[in-house]
């Protein structure tokens, strides 16, 4: 092993780096002057970012283990890109004076969890996936239970990190089976062994069960609004969309690369869920009066969209998934950035409160609403490309009454979320939530958001460069 | 740049305008300019449109442009436009011109008013030039959005409602749209070449009929919808009655054609087959949208109601004589979408105006308006001719050209159903000359009205932009017909060619 080898981790190695450099921070920083670790956190992991887009060598480290290509640097750098809005957002959060003192925490855990994630996404043996996963998902528990003076957010740490366990055990049975029935768990290995017989079936459905929990797939999906409701806005929005994001790509390409051999299986498997996922994500939403609550079940049936790119098994399907996950990523910060903005500044968090706030907040109410129209795939943003190719994937094979239940359930999310829209510009208030100023990370945050909201659906080269990478299979 | 992205550009440069000023005033002036100047080029267009024919230039479509967009799924932004579209895109800037007028006197976020109704407009721009069904779909659907705000925010009475029954049941339609749109993008071409979204590439290819089976009824529903077939037509009497004067104008004038238009350019002209087979459905449901629609209006009280049903009425003969698969009824259909998105609007600008002034649109609360405002009161009148079918106007040679269509069906099926539908003719008259009689003339029943003043400068501009457009259109049709006729021609021969009469 040389250093050339070493720099194909680059993106592990420079986080583990950061997350380090945090921790030596917090023992020597000033104690009064503790908020300023977050400007340093900032300025370091936007330094991580920025090296993550330089070129870099692709291959293979610990005999197949690791595995560094076009794809996963790709979607490494997109995830970067998310967790550096998510931790712009959270400036504003972390300087409240109870959260002064895990300023450093905050940063460290987001850092560990996002190298658990690279090392999932880059994982060429289940193994390292496993592992990846579990980094992946412990620091996210100690977040969610961040406010631990909440009850509710305690109660949403305990309920994530009991899942998480749960969801593993089904997940490992699954492997175990795999394991015992191929010999091997390398991907590249597991893939010429399958043949699709029972065990291997039985193997596959526990797999997909664990992962659905991740993904929070109908049934599977009971955790995410308490979860979320109860977390802090900034870690349900990095749960939402970056771990959501960085579980469902690594899903994908487990599917297409190693059980290719029994894609009749899943794409039933997949038919039956995407249908419930849509469907009860987007009823369960219409009755939400929390903010959080209500994203928590758009998310749900955002995923079972999203599974629409995986159940055609083509080259067209992943991309659409990937390019999918980079609008929802804007998207969904965008609408929980406001969320988080309002929730700091006034406490309030329902439907109700927010009636009449285009009058005194006409720039939130916009950015809300171009991030919602996203969400609901309207045209011009980029939430309209993203369904339409996603769509797309499922009709080219032959997919089209799974696409029509698909854009029924559209038309139900986009009468939730004008719902909101309603609130915020026709519902008379007597006492609208009063003008207020955000600070500038807030705005800073919104506007990369709304940015990445127009741009990534006009912009069709960003597509095609994804196309360009994506395999089917 | 070519001139048809100049009608896309210029709406863009306007709203960017809008956001830009401060004041009330400067907000509506600066609509008015970049509505006026779209009005302008929609002439040049015309003229240019006419003159390129003149000197024997027999492409299908003129003004051509051809920009990829998303490469690997040969997405492009591809625009061009044939005598139907030109039509479509001058009656459209008549419309939104007047409109911007007849919402002189908005008041209440103003600025955000204007904005949307001018997104509205450029969607349904984008919606006429495309021949691409990727950016025609991504525009239709650009043009039923704003629709929920300016109904919901500036609509008057059950607004919210109205606002989500529309925009829920447009978008529902836009579902089956794009399940349509889907299905013909991977029926558009043999196994192993390119597919395409473009419709002049997709015409010349015959998509497996049993892939028309399935996409055409999704597709002429989905377009249908929008032109109010019969039984998803409940949208419009609501949306309308609900919504501000110039939302009603666009939206009966000009949103309703969208439906008309999409249905023979995108249902009919590339899956005629299907059309064939089906279109005895597509024909008794458009029945019964024209005499359902006909006897609606005649039992309603509220002035906008009784528009809506009527618009009912009239854009389900549009379907009905698209459905009839003719040269002269298809003629036919598009001067009908014309004549009546030009006396619909001006029906919905003067129902604004008189509601201005009386606050009610209950017929029998009013009475002898003649006498104290003439004006509105004969273009009232004229409206109302117009809608009948008094010849010298456009809607007699709409309809006339309609059942002389329709008629020219052999066979016993389309001869009964085109008599149903010449009924609502008569059915029409009765609930236009009713409302004439009780609101119009009469003695004036309240003194209050006395006090009323009579069309102001902007409203006079609004209508007489219009009246003057019925009027041209009826007194000389031929202009038009012909620009259409010729136009209609490529349609009609892809009909013919896969299936003879």
């Amino acid at each position: 092993m040389n250093l050339q080898d070493f720099s194909m981790m680059r993106h592990e190695l420079i986080l583990t780096a950061a997350a380090v450099l945090v921790l030596i921070a917090e023992i020597f920083w000033n104690p009064a002057k503790k908020r300023s670790i977050s400007l340093f956190s900032i300025i370091l992991f936007s330094i991580v970012t920025i090296i993550g887009f330089l070129p870099m060598p692709r291959g293979f480290l610990f005999g197949g283990m690791y595995i560094s290509a076009d794809l996963t640097i790709l979607i490494k750098n997109i995830l970067n890109v998310g967790v550096l809005i998510v931790l712009i957002q959270s400036v504003t959060w972390l300087n409240k004076d109870e959260n002064t003192e895990k300023i450093s925490e905050y940063f460290i855990l987001i850092l560990s969890t996002l190298i658990g994630m690279d090392f999932m996404i880059s994982s060429g043996h289940f193994l390292m996936f496993y592992i990846g996963l579990e980094l992946a998902t412990i620091p996210i528990a100690a977040l969610a239970a961040f406010e631990r003076y909440k009850n509710r957010s305690a109660e949403a740490g305990i309920k994530l990190i009991l899942i998480s366990a749960l969801s593993s055990g089904v997940l490992l049975y699954g492997l175990s089976m795999i394991y015992g029935s191929t010999g091997t768990l390398y991907f590249n290995e597991i893939r010429n062994y399958i043949s699709g017989s029972n065990l291997q079936i039985l193997a596959f459905i526990f797999f997909f069960s664990g992962m659905a929990f991740k993904i929070s797939i109908v049934p599977f999906h009971l955790w995410t609004a308490d979860v979320y409701e109860g977390a802090p806005v900034n870690i349900t929005s990095f749960l939402s969309v970056i771990s959501k994001g960085a579980a469902l790509f690594i899903f994908i390409v487990i599917l297409f690369s190693v059980f290719p051999v029994i894609i009749r299986t899943w794409q039933k498997v997949i038919y039956i869920t995407s249908i419930l996922t849509m469907t009860i994500g987007n009823l369960f939403a219409i009755r939400q009066q929390n903010l959080k609550r209500f994203l928590a079940f758009s998310s749900i049936s955002q995923a079972g969209y999203i599974l629409l790119g995986i159940i055609g098994g083509n080259r067209l399907g992943m991309a659409s998934v990937i390019y999918y996950i980079i609008v929802y990523i804007f998207s969904n910060l965008g609408a929980f950035g406001v969320v988080a903005a309002i929730s700091n500044a006034t406490g309030k968090e329902n439907i109700n409160d927010y009636n009449g706030l285009y009058r005194t907040n006409p720039m939130l109410s916009l950015i809300m609403t171009l991030a919602l129209f996203s969400l609901a795939g309207i045209p011009p943003v980029a939430g309209f490309f993203g369904k339409f190719f996603l769509f797309t994937a499922a009709a080219e094979k032959q997919f089209y009454l799974l696409v029509l239940i698909a854009v029924l359930n559209t038309i139900i999310s986009l009468y939730y979320y004008l719902l909101v829209v309603k609130a915020m510009f026709i519902n008379n208030n007597e006492n609208p939530i009063a003008k207020f100023r955000s600070d500038f990370p807030t705005r800073f945050g919104l506007i990369i958001c709304v940015a990445g909201i127009f741009i990534t659906g006009f912009a069709s080269i960003i597509f095609e460069f994804i196309k360009k990478l994506s395999f089917g299979v | 740049m070519d001139i048809l992205t100049m009608f896309i550009v210029i709406p863009v440069l306007t709203i960017t305008g809008i956001v830009l000023v401060k004041d009330i005033r400067h907000v509506r002036l600066v609509s008015a300019i970049g509505m006026g100047m779209q009005l302008i080029l929609a002439a040049v267009l015309v003229i240019w449109y006419l003159s390129l024919r003149h000197a024997g230039n027999t492409d299908e479509m003129l003004f051509m442009r051809d920009i990829v967009w998303f490469k690997s799924l040969n997405i492009h932004y591809a625009v061009g436009a044939d005598g139907i579209s030109v039509a479509m895109i001058a009656l459209t800037s008549l419309v939104v011109f007047a409109g911007v007028f007849a919402s002189w006197e908005v008041d209440f976020l103003t600025k955000e008013f204007f904005i949307s109704l001018i997104l509205l407009a450029t969607g349904v721009f984008g919606f006429f030039i495309s021949i691409d069904l990727f950016t025609m779909f991504l525009f239709y659907e650009l043009a039923v959005i704003p629709m929920y705000l300016l109904i919901g925010i500036w609509g008057s009475g059950p607004k919210e409602y109205s606002a989500m029954k529309l925009t829920l049941m447009l978008m529902g339609a836009s579902a089956l749209l794009l399940v349509g749109i889907l299905g013909i993008y991977f029926n558009s071409a043999a196994d192993g070449n390119t597919l395409t979204f473009n419709i002049l590439e997709i015409k010349d290819y015959v998509i497996p009929i049993q892939a028309q089976r399935v996409f055409f009824p999704l597709t002429f529903v989905g377009f249908g919808v929008l032109g109010a077939l019969f039984p998803f037509h409940t949208w419009s009497p609501d949306g309308h009655s609900s919504a501000p004067t110039a939302v009603s104008m666009l939206h009966a004038g000009v949103l309703m054609k969208l439906g008309g238009y999409g249905a023979f350019r995108v249902a009919i002209y590339l899956m005629p087959e299907a059309a064939k087979e089906l279109s005895w459905f597509f024909i008794i449901l458009t029945t019964i949208s024209v005499v359902y629609g006909a006897f609606g209006a005649i039992v309603q009280k509220d002035l906008k109601y009784i528009n809506a049903y009527s618009s009912v009425s009239h854009c389900g003969l549009v379907l009905f004589a698209i459905l009839m698969m003719n040269q002269t009824a298809m003629n036919g259909a598009i001067i009908q979408m014309i004549s009546h998105g030009l006396m619909t609007a001006l029906f919905f600008a003067l129902i604004g105006m008189v509601y201005g002034r009386t606050h009610t649109r209950l017929i029998n609360e009013m009475g002898g308006l003649m006498k104290v405002i003439p004006f509105l009161s004969v273009c009232y009148v004229i409206a109302g001719l117009a809608s009948l079918g008094l010849p010298g106007l456009s809607g007699f040679v709409a309809e006339m050209t309609i059942f002389v269509g329709a008629f020219q069906h052999p066979d016993l099926f389309h001869r009964i159903v085109t008599i149903v539908a010449v009924s609502s003719i008569v059915i029409t008259a009765v609930y236009i000359l009713r409302v004439i009689a009780i609101l119009l003339l009469g003695p004036t029943n309240n003194p209050h009205y006395e006090n009323f003043n009579d069309a102001r400068w902007f409203e006079k501009v609004s209508t007489i932009t219009l009246i003057g457009s019925v009027a041209a259109i009826g007194l000389a049709p031929f202009w038009l017909s012909s620009m259409i006729g010729a136009s209609m021609q490529p349609i009609i021969d892809k009909i013919l060619s896969v299936n003879p009469f």
